[in-house]
């Protein structure tokens, strides 16, 4: 239902290429609940923003998705295949689950070893291999650093480095952890047209982030956890604008959002995304910034 | 007596003994008791060495070559013990975790003191108030490790508190926290500021947030001080802060653009390659917090 009402992308008559279908998940020892029953249905080539404090349960819903836990209850359907009953390795050429920090991901020699260690898990031949890695060469501009040891580059480059070690595995679905923790402006921005970019090529990413400005930009759909539950689900300017879940969950519109829902003469207009839409609207008479073209 | 600045630094350079370019260069910089100072620029830009050349761990613990002078409260880090720098500048890093050794909260924060050889009565006291100060009072016996990430930050700040520094230098102390840990940080570094007196210096890339808590924001750029200044002085220079790779609040940027002082976006560095940074050319004051801009708005019409 989510999916028709924002309007969403989908490919017609084909099937949400991620389905998670009133899963809900209990650690084994004990009686904590780290997700309360829920359902969310991504379709192909949608761009998904997970927000929430930490606790809230986002964490645990991502590894549903990429079957590093499998629900209590209910079920999780990743391209078909329900991740109950395939192994995280075959998982993983499906969902791609790019981590927080990549020093716990990276410990290939060099950079290029790093590249091809996912494909060469999962049997790919040398041929593709070599293939995918000057692709993601290529994509990431990794050129200059193939041959260095992952430890040797920046934080910024290894965070790239991981994004790229799982776009070889070529999975359908990217789930980004906190992809800007600890990036600068630059880097940041990088990060950012590499997801705008990923997404034009089809690819569904899932970014889970306390970056709102990030997830104004590059999320068509942003979805709300709290305390276990899913407790919102629209557009980034949806969510944005309803001041009781922002309020409930403790989280922050960008500040030009903010400012946008501040504005004297600008009452029950959409709040604005970006800086370059409020600026427009205040260039444009009578464009209204919070209208969806 | 009076007049001698709290922090003084004087065309400090830097190099590590394994780098290729000098870390930090011709750094002249002199910080009064009880500022708030931020320090923004991009990664590698000289903010942590910056740090760790105020409380001593350079050059006692890390090799490389130090040229210039520092003077902390007086003492010179570069001949005074790391541990009794201490007492003077408290440190908070990005990951809090990696601060973390004991087994409950209390013996984290008495760790430090414990070093300093202070007696048990005095340090039960001194743990106590620094618990109560970051709002941790009741949390003694619990493990760090199953604090969540801005309760751990909050325990590394109580850690240093406890030294009873007049400094509290901050690098990124909340990249990894959520949105809640994050505002915990902030609020409880602006109360020791407000109603302690302590000189906060703190490094953080969200501009947002140092233009609403610090009194005075350093730009470092490939280890020299490109700008400084009230944030107001210094996010003004819209065009500047671009050229560095660096963004100013969105609420400045907006009305920049809307003063039509700006052609189009300056998000991207590149767009702009026409117009060279005028570092001292005078720029017109914009707001920097919402508050302001929201102001700044209305007196426009």
């Amino acid at each position: 239902m989510t999916e028709t009402q924002n309007g969403l992308p989908g490919s017609p008559g084909a099937g949400p290429i991620l389905s998670v279908r009133n899963a809900r998940y209990v650690y084994p020892r004990g009686d904590v609940v780290a997700l309360e029953e829920i359902s969310v249905d991504v379709p192909v080539g949608q761009s998904l923003g997970i927000v929430g404090q930490n606790g809230s349960g986002k964490t645990t819903l991502t590894k549903l998705m990429n079957g590093l836990l499998r629900p209590t209850s209910g079920s999780v359907i990743v391209d078909d295949l329900d991740t109950a009953r395939h192994p995280v390795q075959v998982l993983a050429a499906h969902v791609g689950y790019v981590f927080q920090n990549p020093n716990h991901q990276l410990f290939a020699p060099t950079v290029a070893d790093e590249l091809a260690f996912g494909p060469r898990n999962i049997g790919v031949p040398e041929a593709e291999i070599a293939e995918r890695v000057a692709e993601a060469t290529e994509f990431f501009r990794l050129g200059d650093i193939l041959t260095l040891h992952p430890y040797r580059i920046s934080f910024p480059l290894r965070k790239l480095v991981g994004i790229a070690s799982i776009f070889t595995m070529r999975p359908k679905v990217f789930i980004l952890d906190e992809p800007t923790t600890g990036q600068d402006h630059r880097t940041t921005n990088t990060i950012n047209r590499l997801i705008h970019e990923l997404v034009d090529r089809g690819s569904t990413v899932i970014c889970v982030a306390h970056d709102m400005p990030l997830l104004a930009d590059v999320s068509e759909r942003l979805i709300v956890m709290w305390n276990a539950r899913l407790i919102a689900d629209g557009t980034p300017r949806e969510v944005f604008a309803d001041r009781a879940v922002m309020e409930r969950t403790h989280l922050a519109p960008p500040q030009i959002t903010q400012f946008s829902m501040q504005l004297p003469g600008r009452e029950g207009r959409a709040p604005a995304l970006s800086l370059d839409e409020l600026v427009a609207e205040y260039r444009t008479p009578g464009r209204l910034a919070g209208k969806e073209a | 007596m009076a007049t001698e600045p709290y922090i003084a630094i004087a065309d400090l350079g830097f190099s590590y003994a394994q780098g290729t370019r000098p870390a930090l260069t011709g750094i002249t910089l002199t910080v009064e008791q009880g500022e708030y100072v931020g320090v923004i620029g991009l990664n590698g830009a000289g903010k942590t060495t910056l740090g760790l050349c105020l409380n001593g761990i350079i050059p006692h613990m890390l090799m490389g070559e130090q040229t210039g002078t520092i003077a902390v409260a007086g003492k010179d880090p570069g001949v005074v013990p790391v541990r009794e720098m201490a007492r003077i500048v408290g440190m908070v890093f990005d990951n809090p975790e990696f601060q973390m050794s004991q087994v409950t909260a209390a013996e984290e924060v008495a760790l430090g003191l414990e070093n300093l050889g202070v007696p048990y009565a005095d340090m039960v006291v001194r743990v106590a108030e620094a618990l109560a100060i970051v709002g941790l009072t009741g949390y003694d016996e619990r493990s760090p490790m199953g604090l969540s990430g801005g309760q751990q930050q909050r325990l590394a700040i109580a850690s240093t508190l406890a030294m009873k520094p007049s400094i509290l230098f901050m690098d990124e102390p909340t990249s990894n926290l959520d949105p809640i840990g994050k505002e915990e940080v902030f609020e409880i570094a602006r109360r020791l500021n407000r109603d302690e007196g302590m000189t906060i210096i703190v490094a953080e890339h969200e501009v947002e947030v140092l233009a609403e808590y610090a009194d005075r924001i350093i730009v470092l750029h490939e280890g020299r001080i490109a700008l400084q200044g009230t944030p107001t002085e210094v996010f003004s220079q819209v065009d500047t802060m671009a050229a560095l790779g660096l963004r100013v609040p969105q609420v400045t940027e907006f009305a920049y653009r809307i003063a039509g002082l700006g052609a189009g976006p300056v998000a991207d560095p590149g767009a702009r390659a026409g117009t060279a940074p005028g570092l001292t050319s005078p720029v017109a004051q914009l707001p920097v917090k919402l508050s302001t801009a929201i102001e700044w708005v209305g007196a426009r019409g």
